[in-house]
């Protein structure tokens, strides 16, 4: 019964991640692909959900459709011609692109086929999963979790940096720059008048 | 859940096999959690424009009751205070014409308010509304009502977008900036209860509250838990666009927002999905700082703790919402620019703070408990 019930779920959610996905790819609209993005990861979510890492899959619908989506749409709408924004599906590359697709492909294939996969776990899962989780990242998992921190704090300030206004500059600094294009300036006509002298 | 599975084993458990038991277990439960949202809703309209009327010294919907009228007309057998006004409002919205943009995405245009509405019915299901009285008791619960309430910002671009109107459009800009900022500080103030309790499951948040004959709340934890209490109700408040933040849809600059081009049901439904996140907004802050269903008369035990509970936590979401309703009726809307600064310059630091000297406060009391 469970088993049974577990087949249908599964089959029913990665079909539904697959179909999204493809619909990812194929659709016209750059939108509606956004859209249907959202829809691949909330699939991916049902399945950590079915395979009990209900944190995981939480998490997953936090970060990539509250987020990530979020922010790829935003993206979409900065760009011009919203609504007739068709994309360009088919470039003259493609023979080099698919047979690069098709060896990853095969290589994701080939590494899912030799591992040997866990059907249960090899201890019994902790009373609080959550609890265990945050206790391994503050102590065995520490510096992965700083290096991610630091690398996420990097990509901050350089946001900031390459957003920063150019002309932002000190009032001081300005009023000398005026000075300087006035005295050139003038230069500039005491020249016209000597030349227009001769 | 698990209290109506008991009853219904020792019930229907002779009769019935067990998974039947279950299935009709299940459908109750979603029975019930789908028809009390809109229940909800039809109180918090009425609620609401009573209040407004009594702030602006009017007398607000006073006639639609039941019974048969007078003579003229004009008056019914019972008013019942026009209590009946939402299920008139109501039939009223089932009526109007429903028009989609020419130029617009049709099927967004569609789907969107269909969508609206899902997340915050499903977060519904984690809410315990009582001693026991809770759909699943997930212990991520708090997590996933935040992570199900991001789903939300996504639709309502959606809905902006597919309208094809720049009113539209920047409403929805405007909503999605607003969520976004106000979700930093909403999430470091909602971490102080978790690390109180121990524990992410709203349920067991609610049972660390019980001491003092269910007054042990943690908005009384000074001054932690009112300084978290504070900084969530305010970026709750933004984070359903309530005023003093209403500028989504403040309808002296920009019509209605991400709604201008909808009408009828579809307008109705984006309206429930409002009315629905304020009702949440409140029942979370009671559930997370206000000791939720705990309160005296809870420890009793058979039906009478059972009706306390919810009793309790009925109370205090709606005392709240009338603290809103007063708000709305009283405060004038803010700026964009001031909007973003008090977010990031005001209510960031101060919960990194609090949460900060939670975590050390936690930590101390651990180590002197041993």
């Amino acid at each position: 019964m469970d088993q049974a019930l577990m087949y249908v779920a599964f089959f029913a959610l990665a079909g539904l991640t697959l179909l999204a996905g493809l619909a990812v790819v194929a659709l016209k609209n750059i939108f509606h692909s956004a859209l249907a993005l959202v829809v691949t990861f909330i699939g991916v979510a049902g399945i950590y959900f079915m395979l009990q890492a209900a944190f995981l899959a939480v998490v997953q619908v936090l970060i990539y459709v509250g987020a990530i989506t979020v922010l790829i749409i935003f993206a979409i709408m900065l760009t011009r011609r919203l609504m007739d924004q068709h994309l360009v599906q088919f470039t003259g590359k493609w023979w080099i692109a698919a047979p690069l697709a098709l060896a990853l492909f095969g290589l994701v294939g080939f590494v899912s086929y030799s591992t040997t996969w866990l059907l249960r776990p090899k201890e019994a899962l902790p009373a609080d999963p959550v609890a265990a989780l945050g206790t391994e990242l503050m102590t065995t998992y520490l510096l992965p979790f700083e290096i991610a921190s630091v690398l996420l704090l990097v990509a901050l300030v350089g946001a900031i940096v390459v957003a920063w206004p150019k002309k932002d500059r000190l009032p001081v600094v300005e009023e000398l720059e005026q000075k300087i294009a006035e005295a050139k300036r003038r230069v500039v006509d005491d020249d016209d008048q000597l030349a227009r002298g001769k | 859940m698990e209290l109506l599975l008991q009853g219904l084993n020792s019930w229907l458990g002779q009769v019935l096999p067990e998974w039947l038991v279950t299935v009709i277990g299940m459908v109750i439960v979603i029975t019930l959690l789908l028809l009390l949202p809109p229940l909800m809703f039809m109180i918090m309209v009425w609620l609401l424009r009573r209040g407004i009327a009594r702030f602006a010294d009017r007398f607000g919907p006073n006639r639609v009751g039941i019974g048969r009228f007078n003579k003229e007309r004009t008056q019914q057998r019972f008013p019942l205070w026009g209590l009946m006004q939402s299920v008139a409002d109501g039939v009223k919205m089932f009526t109007k014409e429903d028009i989609t943009p020419a130029q617009g995405d049709k099927w967004l245009h569609r789907i969107a308010p269909v969508v609206a509405i899902v997340p915050t019915f499903m977060v519904f299901a984690v809410i315990p509304f009582g001693k026991q009285i809770v759909g699943v008791d997930l212990n991520v619960g708090l997590l996933y009502v935040v992570a199900i309430s991001s789903i939300f910002t996504i639709v309502l671009l959606t809905a902006g977008f597919a309208s094809n109107n720049k009113f539209s459009l920047l409403g929805a800009m405007r909503t999605v900036a607003q969520m976004i900022s106000y979700e930093v500080p909403m999430v470091l103030a909602l971490i102080v209860p978790v690390l109180l309790a121990g524990s992410l499951s709203l349920n067991q948040i609610v049972e660390a509250q019980g001491a003092w004959l269910g007054l042990r709340w943690f908005a009384f934890y000074f001054p932690l838990g009112p300084i978290a209490f504070i900084v969530y109700f305010i970026s709750a408040l933004a984070e359903v666009n309530h005023t003093p933040f209403d500028l989504p849809e403040a309808d002296s600059e920009i019509v209605a927002g991400y709604v201008t081009e909808y009408s009828g049901m579809k307008f109705a439904l984006f309206f429930m999905g409002e009315f629905l996140n304020q009702f949440l907004i409140c029942g979370l802050a009671v559930t997370l700082f206000l000791g939720g269903w705990q309160g005296p008369g809870v420890q009793l035990g058979g039906v009478l703790g059972y009706l306390f509970s919810v009793f309790w936590f009925f109370l205090k979401t709606f005392t709240l919402y009338f603290g809103l309703i007063w708000i709305r009726g009283t405060w004038p809307r803010l700026r964009v620019d001031q909007l973003m600064n008090f977010a990031w310059k005001r209510l960031v630091p101060v919960a990194l703070g609090n949460l900060l000297v939670t975590g050390l406060a936690v930590i101390v009391v651990n180590l002197l408990k041993k």
